[in-house]
């Protein structure tokens, strides 16, 4: 039966932030992935049929079987295969809880307020760089003088964001400041991650990713 | 192996994500100083244990503090032995992360807006999201209980067992409040045998209060909405 496939399926949108983590996390494992790309204009059956309850992408299928949500597909795949270092939850209890909270504040803060950043304007977009301002500058004191938010290693909380340094540009653009300014610690950080090659072979150029997102705007009738 | 740990959890009576972290230290044989936060007074500790989000539940172990219901729920089965709150298989972890992800943001906050409207038609969107929402809960059920288990953990009471278990008492206050039946055993007839086995279980009795104590802290925040 189509989509009982052997082996990892990755249902994707080039510059999705989401199944970038996805991709970085497959990559540092070392496991080999057919990436389908998806049309998310004229969804295919089987991301339809993968992804019943949201119809959004990413989605693993792991011999046919699918796990959705980028963040429980990063902690599936460093559960399901063991053996492929690295780890990207570490070992201590505390450690992945910090992690995990970590993650869970990108999820819950990032993307939403990027989103209003560049789609509103006036006093609305002032809000939004407010917020986005307080929520790098609240990254950035979280990472500290660490090398990664795993602290040594490359971990779940760096997979989680890195993604998102692409979209500094935009931000910065739309918000009219400096993340290198406001957030050295971060834009540091956003540079080791950068040297990574998971990250470099992942991740869409920032000026690709302003242009998606200028293409979106002329979607929906923004200047 | 329930040593003496210095376990704080500052929590609030009616909050299910406080509601779920109890049930899980009480799944683990536990135990831990209970510390009530007044939400509309919050506490030193609170505001330092938890700067980013200012809320409850905050479980502080040894002096270090975790945050977020979900992360440390998992944090409590990681650590303390005993039964297990999250399945050992991997395949079975994701589905139970990504219902319990649902629930958090999908239900909750459908369930939350009914009780936040400020008009009928608000309150009506809200319910019909509800339904809507916890329909998918029901049809995922389905699929769950089909071998005949007790609850989404299995024989006992599992991760999402607590982060839906914990919403219970609520829907009957917004039945009780605002005439909103969320689970009813016409509609989700699965979902109603399973709350009826999840209000008998020993971990839920202990630390689900009633649908009063609910009612009571709704005509709270909404006298102290009023009063702004």
């Amino acid at each position: 039966m189509a989509g009982e496939k052997k082996g990892l399926q990755l249902l994707d949108l080039w510059v999705s932030p989401f199944g970038q983590r996805c991709r970085i996390a497959l990559a540092e494992k070392g496991l080999p992935y057919e990436y389908l790309e998806q049309d998310l204009g004229n969804k295919s059956e089987l991301l339809l049929r993968s992804n019943p309850v949201h119809k959004k992408i990413p989605v693993l299928l792991h011999d046919g079987r699918p796990v959705c949500e980028s963040l429980i597909i990063v902690q599936y795949i460093d559960e399901a295969f063991p053996g492929n270092a690295p780890a990207l939850l570490p070992a201590d209890p505390y450690a992945r809880a910090q992690a995990r909270f970590w993650a869970d504040y990108v999820d819950k803060k990032l993307y939403d307020c990027g989103t209003r950043l560049w789609k509103l304007k006036g006093e609305a977009q002032q809000q939004a760089r407010k917020e986005m301002l307080d929520i790098l500058r609240t990254l950035d004191a979280a990472l500290g003088d660490a090398k990664f938010f795993g602290g040594e290693a490359f971990g779940f909380a760096d997979v989680a964001l890195a993604p998102f340094t692409a979209w500094f540009l935009t931000y910065e653009r739309h918000g009219e400041f400096s993340v290198e300014k406001e957030c050295p610690r971060l834009a540091a950080w956003a540079k080791r991650c950068g040297e990574r090659e998971s990250v470099a072979k992942t991740l869409s150029s920032p000026e690709k990713v302003y242009e998606f997102v200028g293409v979106l705007k002329k979607r929906f009738g923004i200047e | 192996m329930a040593g003496k740990e210095d376990l704080k959890l500052l929590g609030l009576v009616v909050s299910p994500f406080a509601i779920r972290v109890r049930m899980a230290l009480g799944i683990k044989g536990v135990s831990y100083e209970y510390v009530e936060e007044d939400m509309f007074n919050k506490s030193d500790l609170l505001l330092a244990s938890n700067p980013v989000h200012k809320k409850v539940p905050v479980l502080i172990h040894n002096g270090k503090p975790v945050c977020e219901s979900l992360v440390i729920v998992q944090y409590v089965d990681e650590l303390f032995a005993g039964p297990p709150i999250l399945p050992a298989d991997p395949y079975e972890r994701a589905t139970a992360r990504f219902w319990a992800a649902f629930v958090d943001d999908k239900l909750t906050p459908a369930w939350i807006g009914i009780l936040k409207a400020e008009t009928e038609d608000e309150r009506a969107e809200k319910a019909t999201e509800t339904l809507a929402v916890i329909r998918q809960v029901e049809e995922a059920l389905a699929n769950t209980l089909a071998d005949g288990r007790a609850f989404f953990g299995g024989d006992s009471i599992g991760y999402l067992d607590v982060v839906l278990g914990s919403c219970l008492f609520w829907f009957d206050a917004l039945r009780r409040m605002r005439g909103v039946e969320i689970i009813d055993s016409g509609r989700t007839p699965l979902l109603a045998a399973w709350a009826e086995r999840f209000r008998e279980n020993a971990e839920a009795k202990g630390v689900v209060p009633g649908a009063d104590e609910a009612v009571q802290y709704a005509n709270k925040l909404a006298a102290a909405a009023a009063a702004k």
